[in-house]
């Protein structure tokens, strides 16, 4: 890993031979170097990365070790769980998408025209903090919201005709719910970044707008709406992604509901299911695998035709 | 206007109510206005409840995040940091394919990942040891991507090459020039790998059973110890309302409390796979 000594330049003839020479051996040691410094992250890629994809993929193409083609697939495909599972994770993730989307570009918006500073720097800063609470936390927190016998809303409740926990969790409205549990704990921190975004939009563009009579609302519009639009994909496509993986949430409230909210509500619980109380790998396997090909569909499409990543 | 306060009023109200739900009783709870403040007596009352549960199982679930959350740091530091180094600044064969795989792995949701990677240490029998948590809490592409990202630009190859031609071995162009430089990224990268593992729920539930739960998975765990949600329950031991809201505020309060001073992170984090406009 040594790299020749070259304290002195010599300006004669060899030099040039030399200094090229030079160049290639710390080519080669940087390329020593630059393998071992990957050595170990790539030891964990493999190892739950691409160890485990292929696995999956493995279980769930086999029974006992022999090669089924696709009778796991159908199989899970015909549970009779399996299509309640994929329209609750639908109407979820439409829901929540939808609300993101325009909730998270109306509220930038807004707060970016606030003209007072300490008042669009403490909105932020409130929106943002919810966002520390993920997983089981953030759903404890809901469930004391949604009961109303002892929440900070109630009167909320009662207005929605709710006048117990078990009915704030009725099936029907459980996406809406979810969602929006979903969106207290993540909309801040994608406001922040269309803020972000927002404020590199050239003042000078603005101002023309202003000149040419668009109002606030025009601007929007016009203006600052299709300059954010590369975020907007961005924010939806990552949420998309991480929205099929639902679990967390109804699962926790599952468990808190008694059961009312079913304990294979979701496409992952339905693996999780599989694997534990069901002892079947490959089933869990194969629902785990469709889950995998959609986000990696999205995040290859992303990173390859998305444009927001330098190209690699 | 108007839209932003009532905004900021659904993000801020349920943690406001968190905070003082410990202070109450019960009964306080459910009769008293959501916003009257308990008393101090009844907030030392829940507390003693809450740690004496099963003989302080909750300070073992913390204990236990605590531990898995920073082995699986520092390995990540270790891992990453010199892998982001090495991609964005020096050639070797094979670093552009180990990029585009590495920003494609980022953007798969982790969940996404659990259920094939229980199936996988189950084959080698590593479910219940805490390896089962922390290796995989360890492989974080999202901060090897942010380290390369930090030194494509933060660092140019002209200073590593002056190092070089000071005589300087590879190993020290890293050590002496480009670590000093590197403590806003490792303060990134340890950002989101702490608060991403210590909120994570599903890994920790399906590896670690039992005892060697985190206080995320212990959390969920005490539910079921609380009579209004489990009314059949007739353990000994129960867990009231207030006391399951100050478990909620005790989980959540080092990641609250490094959420406080690190609005700018999770901007930078965010936004760190965009290229400027």
């Amino acid at each position: 890993m040594s790299t020749p000594h070259a304290t002195t330049v010599h300006p004669q003839g060899g030099g040039l031979r030399r200094a090229s020479l030079r160049g290639a051996s710390v080519e080669r040691a940087q390329g020593r170097i630059g393998l071992v410094f990957v050595s170990l992250y790539a030891l964990f890629l493999l190892a739950f990365g691409v160890m485990p994809s292929l696995y999956a993929v493995f279980l769930a193409f086999t029974k006992r070790g022999a090669f089924v083609g696709f009778d796991n697939f159908v199989k899970v495909f015909k549970d009779y769980r399996f299509l309640p599972a994929v329209e609750h994770v639908g109407l979820y993730l439409l829901v929540w998408l939808v609300s993101l989307v325009v909730l998270v570009v109306l509220l930038a918006v807004i707060v970016h025209a606030v003209g007072v500073r300490w008042l669009s720097t403490s909105m932020r800063f409130i929106y943002y903090i919810p966002g520390a609470l993920a997983g089981a936390s953030s759903v404890m927190v809901w469930l004391f919201v949604l009961d109303p016998t002892v929440s900070p809303v109630s009167f909320l409740l009662h207005a929605l005709g709710f006048g117990s926990f078990v009915e704030t969790v009725q099936a029907d409205h459980l996406p809406i719910t979810l969602a929006v549990i979903a969106f207290w704990t993540g909309a801040g921190g994608w406001i922040l970044v269309m803020y972000g975004a927002l404020n590199n939009i050239s003042r000078d563009v603005i101002e023309a707008a202003r000149v040419d009579g668009a109002g606030p609302v025009r601007t929007a519009w016009f203006i600052q709406i299709p300059l954010l639009r590369k975020w907007i994909s961005y924010m939806v496509i990552l949420s998309f992604a991480g929205g099929t993986q639902l679990f967390v949430e109804p699962r926790v409230l599952s468990q808190a509901s008694r059961g009312v909210v079913s304990q294979d509500y979701s496409l992952n619980q339905l693996a999780f299911l599989y694997a534990f109380k069901q002892s079947d790998f490959n089933g869990s396997a194969a629902i785990s695998l469709v889950l995998l090909v959609v986000s990696l569909g999205l995040s290859i499409y992303f990173v390859f035709r998305g444009g927001l990543f330098e190209r690699v | 206007m108007l839209v932003l306060l009532a905004f900021a009023a659904f993000f801020i109200v349920p943690l406001v109510w968190l905070l003082i739900a410990p202070s109450k009783t019960d009964r306080q709870l459910l009769l008293d206005p959501p916003f009257a403040l308990g008393s101090v007596n009844t907030l030392l009352d829940n507390w003693n409840s809450l740690v004496t549960f099963q003989g302080g199982l909750l300070w073992t679930w913390i204990g236990n995040s605590a531990f898995y959350c920073v082995a699986a740091l520092a390995i990540t530091l270790i891992t990453s940091i010199p892998a982001g180094y090495a991609m964005a600044l020096t050639e070797f064969r094979g670093r552009r394919a180990l990029l585009a795989i590495t920003l494609v792995v980022m953007l798969v949701p982790s969940t996404a990942l659990v259920l094939p990677v229980f199936l996988e240490l189950s084959a080698v029998k590593l479910i219940g040891n805490p390896l089962a948590a922390i290796l995989p809490f360890s492989f974080f592409p999202f901060g090897v991507y942010l380290t390369y990202i930090y030194f494509s630009t933060a660092i140019s190859r002209d200073l590593l090459d002056a190092a070089r031609i000071d005589g300087a071995s590879e190993l020290q162009v890293f050590a002496r020039v480009a670590m000093p430089l590197a403590t806003p990224v490792i303060a990134l990268v340890g950002f989101f790998n702490f608060t991403g593992n210590w909120n994570n729920y599903f890994l920790p539930y399906v590896m670690l059973p039992g005892r060697k739960a985190p206080i995320q998975v212990g959390l969920a765990e005490l539910l079921s110890n609380v009579p209004q949600f489990n009314p059949t329950n007739a353990a000994s031991t129960t867990i009231s309302l207030s006391a399951l809201a100050l478990a909620t505020i005790i989980a959540i309060a080092p990641v609250m409390i490094v959420f406080l001073f690190a609005q700018r992170f999770l901007v930078t984090g965010m936004t760190a796979g965009g290229t400027k406009e």
